[in-house]
């Protein structure tokens, strides 16, 4: 074979060199690239630029202001959205909501449709599709830019500069710190981008615990809520901030929960050293507004809407269904609801919140509208909503908020949803991408039930508390 | 009736309606294939959006390309196929994403290898340069970030280095698509044939080491003799990379 032969000559010559062919190899490229670079480049002056970021790095990432920056940063975006979404939010609810919906109701009576076909198309599929439109969009379209535009500035490699020597002390990879970073837009996205970490042990800590970074599905869950419950706790100048300081509260919490899983998993599952890396921060870029703007429109805030869409016309439809099929006297999803409403007094939450994310397994966007149709249906509050599984016509947060108080909510409710809404299985997407990255069914079950019992452990540990307390 | 002159735009070669047209993610039945390789952020997902016109994400952070994405355009009558690869330091270690890009430019056997530089950190840069000038002969050098060089004072003397590297230099802004045309038009004439390369090889590395590489590579030679990055397979063998002495015992590099 000639192939033994040129591979027993490389095993005699690489014994005659002996040790340092790597060395030696590495300071040759590393002389070379000295000398070319020496001939054709030359630095005028000072580079005052590069004194400029290195100032601002010097802030940015310094041992004291570090975090309080990066806390500032996170919760000025999300106090502009909670302020900014409001209003095209109401507006979006009203065209859809309270006159494109009667129009359909009166076209399909007109035509002459049977009433489970225009209760199936209208009521299920068309009105989770306006909620998910109504509810969704308007935070989405002015978070994602926003995030997108502190991601080109060069920002994001900072962050995880603060970070890298918690993750290090968790035992997990520094490199987290940027899929971790991803997660918050997107899990699947976050743990697709762990294939920038080189040890599979640490790549596996960094897919375990992706979901805890709160992502697009769930930021307009957490504003919503904290927007009802939490910003009307005090007079209505401070709710934004109020509202945006809970929401920043979960976020750090899913971020504690990372480093605590990651610590907890490198001492016992996955033991190892950790592995040391180089992190470039980048130059900082005036980002470029309006293509920021658009690409992060098109790129992001569609494809989550779209995703969002796709999945909440056949959701809306099997809510539908369940809240029309009977089983003896009572509806499918009563039924359920009913069941589930124990274990979930338990939780501090109840039988709807459990059966909305039954349903809502496939996206964890479609969660509030699913909430919403069914705590209406189960409740059957009078004033809204036209039958069974039909959501209502709403052109407020603050109405929003009265029928899920109507629908007997509690603030021990409203928090512990939006725990549960950080602590729990992944959505079926990122579960397939896990699977799709680890190839192996063990971790994707670990990687989905994890954090669901986490989930259950801390609800159930708050509601107990909470009802001692208060 | 008026007469219709062309513009001076219109009837430049590089005008897009002569020259380049974006061909999106229409790829199929291309003529050459052209790698994307570079440093981590250094615009290579910038350049490979001007030239094929794609939407793909770009940001501010070194890891963002994990996967390899592929889009095409034409030029003078010839298909393109471009393959925006990871960014990497070095083709020595052994990182899931790195690999994707070893990989492919010494397996996946592009036409051209487009070398995405940072103009203002050339020097850094230039290591995974020469390491991809000692796989591959065809390749164009990519001078990025032209804009950002020359706001931190920093001039670079194109034809000096592309003397220096042995293949063609063009300096680029892609962010504003400067320099995009003259990049087209480049990778044309590698891909052609009309420009040679003489790329350069690594020089000082002891001379005992030397010897063995040039043994050991005009024995890969003489026994294929139709292998263009034999040198880079004995480096790699003599460094005892296990991905490539596995690619020689199953003759995977050899070219049918």
């Amino acid at each position: 074979m000639k192939t033994n032969k040129i591979l027993n000559i490389s095993n005699d010559l690489r014994w005659q060199i002996g040790e340092g062919f790597h060395d030696k190899l590495t300071e040759g490229i590393y002389s070379d690239a000295a000398q070319i670079a020496q001939n054709s480049v030359h630095k005028k002056g000072q580079q005052k630029r590069f004194r400029f970021d290195r100032n601002l790095d010097k802030i940015v990432t310094s041992k004291i202001w570090g975090f309080p920056i990066m806390i500032f940063i996170l919760s000025f975006v999300l106090w502009l959205t909670i302020i900014g979404a409001n209003y095209p939010s109401g507006l979006l609810s009203e065209l859809l909501l309270q006159n494109i919906y009667p129009w359909l109701k009166s076209l399909a009576e007109s035509i002459g449709f049977p009433w489970w076909l225009s209760g199936f198309l209208l009521d299920g599929v068309y009105l989770a599709l306006a909620w998910v439109v109504a509810v969704m969009l308007p935070p989405m379209a002015i978070f994602f830019p926003l995030f997108t535009l502190l991601e080109d500035f060069g920002y994001l490699p900072r962050v995880a500069f603060n970070l890298d020597h918690l993750f290090k002390k968790s035992g997990a990879h520094g490199k987290q710190a940027l899929t971790m970073s991803m997660g918050f837009g997107c899990n699947a996205a976050g743990v697709i981008a762990t294939r920038i970490i080189d040890s599979p042990r640490e790549r596996l800590i960094a897919i375990i615990t992706n979901n805890f970074s709160l992502c697009n599905g769930r930021w307009p869950t957490q504003i919503l809520i904290a927007s009802i419950f939490i910003g009307t706790l005090v007079p209505a100048s401070f709710a934004g901030a109020l509202s945006a300081f809970s929401v920043i509260s979960i976020a750090l919490l899913g971020i504690f929960f990372t480093f605590l899983v990651s610590l907890i998993l490198s001492k016992t599952l996955l033991k190892g050293e950790v592995s040391s890396f180089t992190l470039e921060l980048p130059p900082y870029r005036p980002p470029r507004f309006w293509k920021t703007i658009y690409t992060s429109l098109i790129d992001r805030t569609l494809i989550v809407l779209w995703r969002a869409c796709v999945f909440a016309a056949p959701a809306g439809a099997v809510i539908w269904l369940i809240s029309n099929l009977t089983i003896g006297d009572a509806t499918v999803a009563n039924w359920l609801i009913v069941h589930l409403d124990g274990f979930g007094f338990i939780l501090g939450l109840n039988g709807v919140i459990l059966l909305a994310y039954i349903v809502a397994i496939p996206a964890n966007e479609i969660v509030i509208p699913t909430i919403l149709m069914l705590t209406v249906m189960s409740a059957s509050i009078a004033g809204v909503g036209a039958g069974n599984g039909v959501m209502f016509e709403i052109e407020s947060a603050t109405a929003t908020g009265e029928i899920l108080k109507a629908g007997g909510w509690t603030l021990l409710t409203a928090v512990n949803l939006m725990l549960f809404s950080l602590l729990h299985n992944p959505c079926s997407t990122t579960i397939y991408t896990i699977y799709k990255e680890t190839k192996s069914v063990k971790w994707t079950v670990v990687a989905s039930v994890l954090p669901l019992i986490l989930g259950f452990i801390v609800c159930f540990i708050v509601a107990q508390v909470w009802r001692i307390v208060i | 009736m008026q007469k219709v002159t062309k513009s001076a735009c219109e009837s430049c070669e590089h005008h897009n309606t002569l020259g380049l047209k974006k061909l999106g993610i229409n790829i199929e039945n291309n003529d050459y294939v052209v790698a994307l390789a570079g440093n981590p952020n250094t615009g290579k997902s910038t350049v490979f959006n001007a030239l094929t016109g794609l939407k793909q994400h770009t940001g501010n952070w070194p890891g963002k390309t994990v996967t390899r994405a592929e889009g095409g355009y034409s030029y003078s009558d010839k298909k393109y196929k471009l393959v925006d690869l990871p960014g990497t330091y070095s083709l020595l270690s052994t990182s899931q994403d790195e690999e994707v890009a070893r990989n492919f430019i010494l397996f996946g056997k592009p036409d051209v290898t487009l070398i995405v530089v940072d103009a203002s950190r050339l020097e850094r840069n230039l290591n995974l340069v020469l390491q991809i000038l000692e796989i591959t002969n065809k390749a164009v050098l990519c001078l990025n970030l032209m804009d950002e060089a020359k706001r931190m004072d920093i001039e670079i003397d194109e034809r000096t280095l592309a003397r220096d590297l042995g293949i063609p230099v063009v300096p680029t802004s892609a962010r504003s698509k400067e320099g995009i045309p003259e990049l087209i038009k480049t990778i044309h004439q590698v891909a052609t044939g009309e420009l040679k390369c003489k790329p350069h090889r690594i020089k000082n590395i002891p001379k005992h080491i030397n010897n063995a590489v040039e043994k050991l590579s005009s024995e890969i030679e003489k026994e294929y003799p139709t292998i263009p990055n034999s040198r880079w397979i004995a480096l790699r063998l003599l460094d005892g990379d296990e991905r490539i002495i596995e690619a020689v015992k199953t003759g995977e590099f050899i070219t049918e």
